[in-house]
């Protein structure tokens, strides 16, 4: 692929009736709506202009685009102007040649004229058109050119504001606006003196920018421009692959320069983000090239050696000669592995693939257990199967959008914005959240209610909600006659319209005002089409699958399944949990959800593996741990994940860990569980393999190569699915894939709803939501449309039983934990980018009463306790949060906010509760003795002696 | 349970997890809660876990509730070659 930029339209697609007119003699029909300049785009006719970009609403500033009308007098600009039947358009008159010539001097006269060394040189939108405009001569002089030069900003870590090369076309300021929704620019003075500026003239790094960058790929010119294109000037080619961050999926092009990335540039054509992205997938993959990265294998006998580098051949003999080694001394399920969210389909597939037909067991979990494993079970028991309803697009329909337990913005950036759009353009929002997350108010937004209850009760709240719904007759009757189980309705409508169950009898324990809890029921059930948004703080609960099963009964009461604009939808953390559940990484379950005690499912996968299944589910990663501290659990193959850092009780995660005898972690970095690891693989970033990843919509995507796996002796390196290959080599399997396209096939093969999945489909129509099949050949937007997959929607009584991590005088506060925008889960990869700059460390948000009645004043150390442990963080002290609740982030390792969580978890999934942990806080001087005696170990256990010389 | 969230051992933690899945089916009756828990643990268990369980049963020091001890002894049975 050699470089082009993705074709601009000038003003955004539109849907109406076609309308035919003529632009230079050619004919062109079009949707109605859609301005002369789109239409004549679309017959390769380029008319000039600068303020206008198919990304945003047309504008009509720079008068650059005129055109001549037949009949009409004057010379309308061409991106305002909408097409009108029979039309008659011309572009090129000796006239509009002269008029944009006289703009275009105008621009010129107050531009730098160093084209030449400009950084956005043969990129650069003025440079194009003055040269389609003919421009040869400016005869007001350049005078203007150098008022602002010198004001550079580069206050952002990854992006240059240039006003020297600005020519204020707003376009920026409008992406702002419409695109990311943030509004943090404006246009300052008029005329010349006119001048963009970050909230107020602060700069970027300190404004309300949350680095998106959707204002620098909106600039014509070199006014806001990468930092890596200043250092490394522009592309050459492009490749189109998918983020490896969160569960929004963006697609985008990866600008190269040979081997060198130059650029991440969101791809208009990507359906998940239609061309916008947040700071972390396209600024920060800085990590990829990160010094930490370790780049050969290793191994050592015990944890208390240091780290030896060895060949890849060393390091795969020894984990397959280990492994054997356990299994002969202690039992065929003495060992299991660890699927990873952040890897592939087709890696995901194969280490569970090693793991039922190589190890012989089903001990695969994934880390999908801490977050959405409550969602596979309770959409499965409800709906009947285990993922999101819609596609992010189903929420332009949407008319009330009720968000519980989710803090999009931050989570879900892109997607956030989606909804702010959505609400800007009049929908109704309910937050169900303890705390006041930014969609509640943020510019042109409010929330129509914010329920602020008390963590862990969800499933008091909504039962509360549905018996507003039923008892005040607001259930949609001929839905549930026509597609639900009704017996099973009878039973849950009589369970929820108890009085015990009324927004009155709960307020208590919910904290939230009954008269609020029955408006948003009303607004939910009467207003137009409802679409849930749910995410962790509906999950990692102890009744996180009551809570799923609970939303599912409030969506099938008031009819808000299966058409756009409705639905239930889980917002996925990490890039891959759709796709890494889908692919079989829980003990009891093949690819595509099935029970490994069926006995046909089993049949089909025993007779492609040629080998006898284990008919009994395998252990889930905690019960691995305990059954390691219990010796009957020796070693553990871990890809792509920091089970020490992201599962629940450190303590008891690293006793398990501490007592095997072979850990195996395949990853980039050293990260904390590797302290307890025997062997080391280097992994591969999404930037340096071939795979798919699935987001929160169900949508595959390709993940595409973009430069050579750097993991390995000599720069020899493999991708994740090559090593797992040839660890199976190693422990005699015949596996012979030479590239992710067939494991894709034998995935299709085996599972049901990929069975039409191919690469070569995926190469033509850019992704494919599953079911692909016979019967929805080009996939499936939405699900459950004429009936719910599993037959008829199960309304399951969901009754509320409180936690049993309760306050009282020694922990008499609720810590509830979170994510925000600029870092990613644990934050091995953002904290080795520029991304610290907004997020250095972690804070414990605490209301201003409680920090009062503690003598804690904002910035100071404090210790934060629970029953399981102790740490310590600085104080934030806001109105966020409840009296009573404090909230935390949980992406640095020398926090460690996971020595606090308990071991309660999931009723059903075991997702452990982070959501809900009685603490104390008290003011404290420093670092615990913990954090302390952490950090000596970890620097231990990081140690790596130099190879010896090869021979 | 003030305390013992971090320090459970796995027998109290089988006996703990077979309890909390219990009282979510509660609202069933007590005879549905007990088989719905059944089902449960047949179908999420893995076999070293059930088998723990089940030896629960004969360990004059395992203090199972009557309901847990309910669940665990219909795994045995249910479980018992045919
Ligand atoms: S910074 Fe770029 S996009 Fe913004 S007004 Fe200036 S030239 Fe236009
Ligand atoms: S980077 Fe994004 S948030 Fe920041 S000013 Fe630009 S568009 Fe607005
Ligand atoms: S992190 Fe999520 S929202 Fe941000 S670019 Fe990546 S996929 Fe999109
Ligand atoms: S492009 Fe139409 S007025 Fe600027």
């Amino acid at each position: 692929m050699t470089f082009t930029r993705e074709k601009d339209f000038g003003t955004p697609e539109k849907t109406g009736e076609t309308v035919s007119l003529t632009i230079d003699g050619q004919p062109v029909s079009v949707p109605a709506g859609t301005s002369i300049m789109r239409a004549a785009a679309m017959v390769d006719t380029a008319i000039p202009k600068l303020c206008a970009t198919d990304s945003l609403e047309s504008f009509g500033s720079c008068r650059m685009c005129l055109v001549e009308i037949e009949g009409r007098k004057g010379y309308p600009a061409s991106c305002t102007t909408p097409v009108a039947p029979d039309m008659v358009v011309r572009t090129e008159t000796d006239k509009l040649r002269k008029l944009r010539r006289g703009v275009m001097e105008l621009y010129i006269s107050d531009h730098p004229l160093d084209c030449l060394t400009c950084s956005a040189n043969g990129d650069c939108e003025l440079q194009d058109v003055a040269g389609s405009v003919g421009l040869r001569d400016v005869r007001f002089g350049y005078e203007g050119a150098s008022h602002l030069d010198g004001c550079k900003d580069e206050s952002n870590p990854y992006f240059t504001f240039d006003p020297a090369k600005c020519i204020v076309c707003s376009r920026c300021v409008r992406a702002c606006d419409e695109v990311q929704g943030t509004l943090a620019l404006t246009v300052d003075g008029r005329g010349f003196a006119s001048k963009i500026s970050a909230s107020q003239d602060v700069g970027f790094l300190p404004s309300e920018c949350v680095s998106c960058g959707a204002c620098v790929q909106a600039c014509p010119t070199s006014a806001l421009i990468e930092n890596t294109v200043i250092e490394k000037g522009t592309p050459d080619r492009a490749v189109v692959t998918t983020c490896a961050y969160c569960g929004v999926g963006c697609t985008f092009r990866a600008e190269m320069r040979g081997q060198d990335l130059v650029r991440m540039v969101p791809w208009k054509e990507g359906k998940a983000n239609h061309g916008h992205s947040c700071v972390k997938g396209r600024f920060a993959w800085g990590y990829a090239q990160h010094r930490d990265r370790i780049l050969n294998p290793m191994v050592r006998d015990s944890v208390d050696e240091p780290w030896r580098e060895v060949s890849w051949d060393e390091a795969i003999a020894r984990v397959a000669s280990e492994f054997r080694r356990i299994q002969n001394a202690y039992g065929t399920r003495a060992i299991g592995g660890v699927t990873s969210s952040r890897c592939t389909n087709e890696e995901t597939f194969l280490v569970q693939k090693l793991i039922r037909q190589g190890f012989g067991n089903n001990n695969v979990d994934t880390c999908a257990r801490v977050c959405h494993s409550p969602t596979g079970y309770g959409l499965k028991t409800t709906f009947g199967t285990s993922a999101g309803t819609q596609d992010f697009d189903s929420v332009e329909q949407a008319d009330v959008i009720l968000v519980i337990g989710a803090n999009p913005t931050d989570g879900h950036p892109v997607f956030g914005s989606r909804i702010k759009k959505r609400l800007r353009e009049g929908a109704k929002l309910i937050v169900v959240d303890p705390r006041r997350i930014d969609l509640v108010r943020s510019p042109h937004i409010a929330a129509a209610h914010h329920l602020p209850l008390r963590p862990g009760t969800n499933v008091a709240l909504l039962t509360a909600m549905a018996h507003v719904i039923v008892t005040e007759g607001l259930v949609n009757e001929a839905y549930i006659r026509e597609r639900c189980d009704t017996d099973a309705y009878a039973e849950w409508a009589a369970f929820v319209s108890e009085p015990a169950r009324s927004p009155e009898a709960i307020e208590d324990l919910t904290g939230v005002p009954a008269a609020d809890l029955r408006a948003a029921a009303r607004l939910y059930a009467t207003g137009g089409n409802g679409a849930i948004y749910y995410g962790l703080g509906v999950t990692e609960h102890s009744q996180g699958s009551s809570t799923v099963m609970a939303i599912a009964n409030l969506a099938m009461a008031t009819g808000n399944v299966g058409r756009p604009g409705t639905g239930v939808n889980p917002l996925r953390g990490q890039n891959n949990v759709q796709g890494s559940c889908d692919m079989g990484s829980f003990p009891h379950e093949l690819p595509g959800y099935r029970h490994i005690a069926d006995s046909a499912t089993r049949a089909l996968f025993e007779q492609d593996w040629a080998v006898t299944l284990d008919p009994e589910p395998g252990l889930r990663i905690n019960n691995m741990l305990d059954a390691a501290t219990d010796g009957t659990f020796k070693g553990i193959f871990i890809q792509g994940e920091d089970i020490l850092q992201s599962d629940p009780n450190t303590t008891h995660v690293a006793a398990g860990l501490a007592a095997m005898e072979c850990v195996v972690v395949q990853d980039l970095f050293l990260n904390e569980t590797a302290r307890y690891a025997h062997v080391f693989l280097p992994g591969s970033t999404f930037l340096e393999k071939d795979g798919t990843f699935t987001n929160a919509e169900r949508r595959i995507q390709r993940v595409r190569k973009v430069m050579e796996p750097k993991n390995g002796p000599d720069g020899k390196g493999y991708a994740d699915w090559e090593v797992v290959q040839r660890v199976a080599q190693a422990m005699g399997l015949d596996w012979h894939y030479t590239h992710p396209a067939q494991i894709m096939d034998e995935i299709a093969r085996l599972t049901p709803a990929f069975a039409g999945v191919t690469y070569d489909l995926l190469e033509a129509r850019g992704s494919l939501q599953w079911p692909v099949n016979g019967a929805a050949p080009e996939g499936t937007p939405t699900m459950h449309a004429d009936h719910f997959v599993r037959g008829k929607g199960l309304f399951v009584v969901t009754d509320y039983v409180p936690t049993d991590e309760r306050t009282g005088p020694r922990f008499p506060l609720l810590l509830t934990t979170g994510r925000i925008l600029s870092q990613y889960n644990v934050g091995a990869q953002t904290r080795r980018t520029a991304n610290e700059a907004w997020h250095a460390e972690d804070r414990l948000e605490i209301h201003p009463l409680d920090a009062e009645n503690r003598g804690i004043r904002d910035g100071d150390w404090v210790s934060l306790r629970s029953r399981a442990g102790e740490t310590t963080l600085r104080a934030l002290i806001t109105e966020r949060v409840a009296p009573g609740v404090v909230y935390t982030t949980f992406h640095h390792p020398d926090t460690q906010a996971n020595v606090i969580t308990t071991d309660f978890s999931d009723w059903a999934t075991n997702c452990p509760e982070y959501k809900v942990t009685a603490v104390q806080v008290a003011p404290s001087n420093g670092p615990s003795e913990w954090q302390m005696q952490y950090r000596a170990q970890a620097e231990q256990s990081r140690r790596i002696e130099p190879a010896e010389p090869a021979e | 349970m003030e305390g013992t969230g971090a320090m459970m051992s796995t027998d109290e933690r089988l006996a703990y997890m077979a309890g909390q899945i219990l009282r979510n089916f509660a609202v069933k009756g007590q005879e549905a809660a007990i088989a719905a828990t059944v089902d449960h643990i047949v179908q999420f268990w893995d076999p070293g876990m059930k088998a723990r369980a089940v030896a629960m049963l004969s360990d004059p020091d395992a203090a199972l509730p009557e309901d847990v001890r309910a669940v665990f002894a219909r795994v045995q049975k249910d479980s018992a070659p045919a």
